[in-house]
């Protein structure tokens, strides 16, 4: 009975980007699939080769999200990103959309702290004009003021069903605002209601001169196709745009070391079960240097990643029967400093402070008794068998890759990912445990019920 | 003289806008024990994916034990045969099999993902879990507890709210008007028998559906299912009337603190069975179905912003239909997207549809059919679903034929047969300004 409390929970208690960890890579396995090429105007691109059906996902990934953006401008990434939906000098508002479908495909965006993203699901003899359509749009937006302020609105409405009507999703976004003190992942990737309303069609238009581009973006191309001729229909499509000579490297504000524990408590009458949720600065993968962040991804498993098998999950769901859901969760696919996290939701006659002082327990426990080697082989026969699993889908696949390239990473370092987390030991994960979960680099949040609470009607 | 073969080429060419046929070969199984099962073999990933639908699931709960079938089915992996809760979940982890167990309404379904390396292995647990579940007494307080979070939690979310709202007033005396979770008081009174007797009413093999997708032969399949599937009882028929839907038009407005209204909108239609569906189908596409250029996104979201996002959908169940549609607006712009909805939804009663929107809409849809079938479990997936229609394997064959068979004559006869403008109630959850319970006010 995992999964419903789960679906349930965690939609409300993760952070707001939607990321999930990559899954493990088949490049590493020695799969001959997956090639890369690059173009003179500095687009990388990357093929996955799968022969199984007719059918390509085209993704254009920017090196650029909500982190990216200029101060008192928050919002304006994903912003742009449903602008880019609104027509170029060849192609009416709605156009793309409607030519996508007229193709029987299916076609979307999404915006993180890290990128930008564009894909389309066709049939994969549909790849050149899926190309020749998103290569216009690279360089040629063209973009009305009314289309921008309904638009706005839209962005507007976004906010209030994913944000405001959702109180997990809220605490998430104090919390976030907590835990960077200047780096701008402080700020909520759909952006700030007040600086939503006041974002424009220069807004739009400036940041789109800044950071798109050829020489900021990589194609992702997965599916039924043949490498060579997606270069070459590459060349064709892509060539011809102009690299983007305001693109310069990212330059982001830094978060200075925690010297702090920081608290926070958020209560709103909507909250059903109350939780405790921490989380911890914690280092990212680097490139050539992802052997912490192995260590943390499988500290995550080892912590809560199981409600039966896990530390958290068999001593406080199972045993001790104090817990109704745990977790632990890191993603390590991230440009900048990223977060180790830890939830508990006790049982409703439990409070949040002992659900705490259960949390700091299983922490003290796992740093004295070190990782139970049996589990530890457990997790691991599921990393490598989640290379088999992904390989089903496309989607995926190409996710992998994108997420990976945006944040720093290369397409190596993607192929080495599962096996530096098959190498990683008990040891390691102890070692990274005692090294991030730090008290003085800690935010702990609390979500509750107001004391007296709202009447309402159901 | 231009050659023949070239005039052959062009003219397929033309015919063919997209690949018109999924490239899936399904196989018809017969383990040696009887049990049958639809194959697409596909070798090239070493894992199968098989789907199980059982044919009737929360609408069996007797009235004294709603929300039996839920909780029964939160169990199966919470401890069988030999194992407790603890072993099962350590075994599934140590082989790195994938098991998923869902009940709704019309029935339960069982996914699962098996490696090929220690699939024997796999099989024997999900065995386990299907036909000697243990329903230990502490199991059952836990996922009890678990069950009643998720419900008190759906009695804090607008959108579950509306949901259930919309169930219980469309189908008062049906088992489709109550909760598949069951209700805080319903599920605290569960006891173990209740969920000894769900399981021997559910997972019966005379309402099964087999659907396997992967790295596995017709041979070794007909061997897992019987060593699967085979120590399950063959079950009896059941009785579950049809359901009458007792919703007319009008607004029911549920009072709830959040700044945006959720808006639920519908009412009853036809089913799958009948000779209209197909058109009905087309139509609704152009109303409200995937993607952002059907008529509701244009005019609430992209022309007016009132929305993020609002699609609609006909919902053909097995034992009654309906036709809905979903959106969120601020509460003080939601009166103005629902008289939108509505003067969208009487317009297509009345005017139909145009040419250019029908071709448009099957251009999408028999376009957008054969890229369905990727990944193995989607396929598995597929195949089930079709059994439970009782379609043919040729089904996929013939699906776009049918899609390209509707005339726009048949979309406007049918508009007029089911977009019932005064019929369509409105269920809104939130603050609304200037929308209140009661008829719809005229447009």
């Amino acid at each position: 009975m995992r999964r419903l409390l789960t679906a349930a929970l965690l939609a409300a208690a993760l952070p707001a980007a939607g990321q999930t960890d990559a899954p493990a890579d088949p490049a590493a396995f020695g799969d001959d699939t997956v090639s890369t090429f690059t173009l003179d105007n500095g687009l990388d691109a990357i093929v996955i080769e799968d022969n199984r059906a007719p059918v390509v996902v085209h993704m254009v990934w920017y090196d650029v999200g909500a982190a990216d953006e200029p101060p008192g401008r928050s919002g304006i990434a994903h912003f742009l990103e449903h602008l880019m939906f609104k027509g170029t000098e060849t192609l009416e508002p709605g156009e793309f959309s409607a030519t996508v479908a007229a193709q029987g495909g299916t076609d979307n965006a999404f915006t993180s702290q890290d990128y930008t993203g564009y894909f389309q699901r066709v049939a994969a003899d549909r790849l050149g004009l899926m190309m020749e359509m998103e290569a216009d749009r690279m360089a040629n937006l063209r973009l009305d003021e009314g289309e921008v302020l309904t638009e706005r609105d839209v962005v507007l409405e976004e906010r209030a069903q994913r944000t405001d009507s959702n109180p997990g999703a809220l605490f998430g976004e104090q919390r976030q605002a907590m835990q960077y003190l200047n780096h701008p992942y402080a700020i909520p990737i759909i952006g700030w209601e007040a600086e939503i309303r006041e974002l424009g069609l220069q807004d739009a238009l400036d940041f789109y001169a800044d950071h798109y581009g050829p020489n900021n973006a990589t194609l992702i191309v997965a599916g039924d196709v043949d490498p060579a001729e997606v270069e070459a229909l590459a060349r064709r499509h892509y060539g011809p745009v102009p690299a983007n000579p305001a693109i310069g490297p990212r330059m982001r504000p830094q978060e200075p070391p925690q010297l702090a524990p920081r608290r926070l408590e958020y209560a709103d009458p909507r909250v059903s079960n109350p939780y405790v949720i921490r989380t911890y600065l914690a280092p990212e993968r680097d490139p050539g240097a992802q052997e912490d962040a192995a260590a943390l991804t499988l500290l995550a498993a080892v912590m809560g990643g199981s409600s039966q098998t896990s530390l958290m999950g068999r001593t406080l769901e199972q045993e001790e029967g104090t817990a109704l859901y745990t977790s632990a969760f890191y993603n390590g696919t991230s440009l900048d400093d990223t977060t180790f996290g830890l939830l508990v939701v006790p049982t409703p006659d439990r409070t949040l402070a002992e659900a705490e002082a259960d949390m700091d327990r299983m922490i003290e426990t796992l740093i004295a008794d070190g990782v139970d080697s049996v589990q530890l082989d457990r997790i691991k026969a599921q990393v490598r068998a989640a290379e088999i699993y992904g390989r089903d889908s496309l989607q995926e696949r190409a996710s992998t890759y994108g997420n990976a390239v945006t944040a720093g990473l290369g397409v190596g370092d993607v192929a080495a990912w599962p096996g530096i987390l098959d190498a990683v030991t008990g040891d390691d994960i102890v070692a990274a445990a005692r090294a991030v979960l730090r008290p003085e680099t800690s935010v702990t949040g609390y979500l509750t019920r107001p004391a007296d609470p709202q009447e309402t009607t159901q | 003289m231009i050659h023949p073969l070239r005039i052959l080429v062009a003219a397929a060419a033309l015919a063919l806008p997209v690949s018109a046929h999924a490239a899936v070969e399904i196989q018809e199984v017969t383990s040696p024990g009887g049990i049958e099962a639809w194959l697409v073999e596909e070798s090239s990933i070493p894992f199968v994916a098989l789907e199980i639908r059982f044919d009737g699931g929360a609408v069996l709960d007797p009235d004294d034990a709603v929300g039996a079938t839920n909780l029964m089915v939160a169990l199966l992996e919470e401890g069988a045969a030999e194992r407790d809760a603890q072993a099962f979940a350590e075994a599934v982890e140590g082989l790195a099999a994938r098991f998923g167990f869902d009940a709704y309404h019309d029935g339960v379904n069982v996914s699962a993902a098996f490696l090929t390396e220690n699939r024997d292995e796999g099989v024997a647990l999900l065995r386990d879990a299907l036909t000697r579940p243990r329903f230990d007494p502490d199991a059952i307080e836990r996922v009890r507890e678990q069950v009643l979070a998720v419900i008190e939690q759906d009695n804090n979310d607008p959108s579950a709210i509306a949901g259930r709202k919309a169930s219980e007033l469309a189908y008062p005396d049906h088992p489709y008007g109550r909760p598949v979770d069951g209700t805080t008081e319903s599920v605290a009174g569960l006891t173990r028998d209740d969920l000894v007797d769900a399981h021997a009413r559910t997972l019966v093999r005379s309402r099964m559906h087999v659907g396997a997708t992967g790295d596995i032969t017709a041979e070794e399949l007909g061997l897992v299912l019987d060593e699967l599937l085979g120590g399950l009882p063959e079950g009896e028929a059941v009785d579950i009337p049809m359901a009458d839907y007792a919703l007319d038009g009008g607004v029911t407005v549920t009072e709830f603190p959040t700044p945006q209204s959720v808006v639920i909108f519908g009412h009853d239609s036809i089913m799958q069975d009948d000779p209209d569906f197909f058109p009905a189908f087309v139509m609704n596409h152009v109303l409200g179905g995937r993607g952002f250029d059907s008529r509701l996104m244009t005019e609430v979201r992209e022309e007016r912003g009132l929305t993020y996002g609002i699609g609609s959908y006909l919902s053909p169940r097995d034992y009654g239909a309906s036709h809905l549609g979903q959106f969120s607006s601020g509460n003080d712009r939601v009166a103005e997207a629902i008289a939108v909805v509505r003067d969208q939804w009487a317009d297509i009663a009345e005017n139909g549809i145009t040419q250019e929107e029908l071709d448009r809409a099957k251009t999408f849809l028999t376009g957008a059919y054969p890229l369905r079938f990727d990944g193995n479990g989607t396929i598995a997936g597929i195949l089930v679903g079709m059994q439970s229609q009782g379609w043919p394997t040729t089904y996929i064959e013939t699906r776009n034929d049918r899609v390209n068979a509707v005339t726009l004559d048949d979309v406007q006869r049918v508009a007029r047969r089911i977009m019932r403008p005064e019929d369509l109630h409105f269920l809104v959850v939130g603050q609304p300004e200037g929308v209140e319970s009661g008829t719809l006010p005229e447009g």
